[in-house]
């Protein structure tokens, strides 16, 4: 089967005032029609600013150095910025984690649902309504005619995710990019938005980009899961797979320091220290000053990602030292 | 682990917001934030406080403390009935309190040196000629270099800036520490580094905590005893296994059940009918 996406040594750097900083070095994944695809990893990993790039929302000081990205059968960089306007919301749609910073505080919820409807499609503003309304139905918003004439500010954080769920696949695009879309809900809440994300995916054959930190939500929702480190993917594997046999250090150290919910009582072991600060220009291994099988080659030579195992692919030259005896 | 004296009751406790409206800012209501609470803590006991934002749970541990006034009910430490009108001096030297977001609880032009000094010399924990010292041991006690103190706050990283957090908390040498959301702002893998850092510093002083979180499994892994709150109320109390494995109330039940299993082949949320990555 073709790939919906196909992102290819993908390197994002920005400006700073101490120099270019590389934040995303050298990523390559595909994704697949309707599938979900799990970009996990800590703050400051590049997993954001991966989803940024495919988005082309970097900002001034933002740029894609390197790379290719297919996107359904097209580059995405030789596009024009009016075209890659058209096809945000469309094609490829996006939600943030604080639905109130992405919702414009002055405008009711209706208005910018009929705006970002009529940007893309070719109807009237009434026809518009109606479609704005069903979908706000779709999403499970409660008297949606009246929330229609609301404003951002008298709904809850749950209800205004709905209001961006709405927005996002409204035009029913091939890839929704979810960035941390439960971070800042509560459980109960954060049940509600995963249930109705991939209900409604499952039914317009939308693809999941998903980026999170929270490897619950990972193995809930994720088929596929790529776990990324100071910039870099380090495992690239199925979500069994991945928590089943972690095959980088990384992975296995952060699945040993998440308590798990059934109760056995193990200790948590955390990963000791933090990422490096100027991990850019280390000639080693970037995650090799925290892991316990470091060698000495570990600090000397960067090791590459390679598909160890048929579909798993990691980033250690130790990986057969994770592996279990079958 | 506990010996059977409570180091803090908390009898039928109250705090109520008054909502005022009209030119005449009358009171019309009240916000019931914490709404006839009860519960005891044991000397050298976790207990867990849990439940989603708005159930109260930080306004009860601000309470405990004295920073919420309380509207009614009793709050005993050690068998002495808390007034906190006239000891707030005493309290502050048994029940401290540790901040979710450390950065914003560090004053950005203190050094952490200056950080942990103080409480130390406005309290009279050590000697003037001793506090250097005291800082350096307070540092350590928390995994941070000595080399800390002349730092400024944001030289650290959330995690370090924790350990500062918790470092000041310990620094009157409290017997309760209330941690409200301790581990929530910061990144995996550093929170395993935290909690076991509490865990640490309680078998090594003798500490108790009332450990308020939402994540359920931060507060499983710390916790003796979890009360579970709701719209003011704690809904139900019990040992740690209890609630995990036989919980009875039904809102219990619902956060158990939403909380997302980190295990793909255990999924509670989500039944995937198609897709698979393995096609």
């Amino acid at each position: 089967m073709k790939s919906l996406l196909n992102v290819k040594g993908l390197t994002t750097a920005f400006e700073t005032e101490n120099g270019k900083v590389i934040s995303v070095d050298d990523v390559s994944f595909t994704l697949k029609y309707g599938e979900t695809l799990a970009l996990v990893g800590e703050s400051g990993s590049g997993k954001s600013v991966t989803a940024l790039s495919l988005m082309r929302l970097l900002g001034k000081r933002g740029k894609i150095e390197r790379g290719d990205i297919q996107f359904d059968g097209a580059s995405l960089q030789t596009v024009s910025e009016a075209q890659m306007q058209k096809l945000r919301g469309d094609e490829l749609s996006m939600i943030f984690q604080e639905p109130m910073t992405a919702l414009n505080p002055v405008f009711t919820i209706g208005h910018q649902l009929v705006e970002a409807i009529r940007l893309h499609v070719n109807i009237d503003k009434k026809e518009a309504k109606t479609l704005a309304q069903n979908m706000l139905d779709k999403v499970g918003i409660p008297n949606a005619a009246r929330v229609m004439k609301q404003f951002p500010f008298s709904l809850s954080g749950g209800m205004r995710q709905r209001v961006m769920i709405a927005m996002a696949l409204v035009c029913e695009p091939k890839l929704l990019i979810a960035d941390e879309p439960t971070t800042a809900l509560d459980v109960t809440v954060q049940a509600q938005i995963m249930r109705l994300m991939n209900q409604l995916c499952e039914e317009m054959g939308t693809a999941i980009l998903l980026i999170t930190h929270d490897l619950g939500v990972v193995a809930e929702m994720a088929d596929r899961v790529i776990v990324m480190y100071a910039g870099q993917i380090v495992e690239e594997t199925d979500v069994f797979t991945l928590f089943r046999e972690p095959l980088h250090p990384y992975t296995q150290g952060l699945l040993a320091s998440i308590p798990s919910m059934d109760f056995d009582d193990k200790e948590l072991t955390a990963i000791n220290g933090a990422i490096p600060a100027n991990y850019q220009h280390l000639q080693g291994c970037r995650f090799a000053n925290r892991c316990p099988l470091a060698t000495e080659a570990c600090r000397t030579s960067q090791p590459p990602l390679v598909e160890v195992v048929p579909g798993h692919k990691t980033r250690c030259f130790e990986w057969q030292q994770l592996q279990r005896g079958e | 682990m506990t010996t059977k004296k409570p180091l803090l009751v908390v009898q039928n406790v109250k705090t109520y917001y008054p909502i005022k409206t009209g030119f005449m800012n009358l009171k019309t209501d009240y916000v019931k934030a914490v709404d006839g609470v009860s519960f005891d803590i044991f000397e050298g006991e976790t207990v867990g406080l849990v439940g989603e934002s708005g159930c109260g749970k930080s306004t009860l541990g601000r309470t405990i403390i004295g920073l919420e006034p309380i509207t009614d009910g009793h709050i005993y430490f050690d068998g002495q009935q808390m007034d906190y009108r006239t000891d707030r001096v005493s309290l502050s030297k048994q029940i401290q309190i540790v901040f979710q977001d450390p950065y914003s609880s560090l004053n950005p032009r203190q050094t952490i040196g200056d950080v942990l000094a103080e409480p130390l010399r406005v309290h009279r924990i050590v000697a003037a000629r001793d506090i250097p010292q005291e800082v350096e041991r307070l540092l350590q006690l928390v995994g941070l270099p000595t080399t800390a103190k002349s730092r400024y706050p944001h030289e650290f990283s959330g995690g370090q800036r924790q350990r500062v957090g918790i470092a000041r908390a310990l620094a009157l040498r409290p017997r309760l520490l209330i941690c409200d959301e301790p581990v929530s702002a910061l990144d995996v893998s550093i929170q395993a580094q935290i909690m076991n850092l509490f865990k640490q510093l309680q078998q090594e002083l003798g500490l108790t905590y009332l450990f308020i979180a939402h994540g359920l499994g931060a507060v499983k892994y710390i916790s003796d005893r979890i009360a579970v709150m709701y719209a003011g109320k704690i809904v139900e109390m019990g040992t740690t296994e209890d609630i995990f494995l036989r919980p009875q109330h039904a809102y219990t039940k619902t956060l158990l059940r939403a909380y997302p299993n980190p295990d793909p082949t255990k999924r509670s949320i989500i039944q995937r009918t198609q897709k698979g990555a393995l096609e």
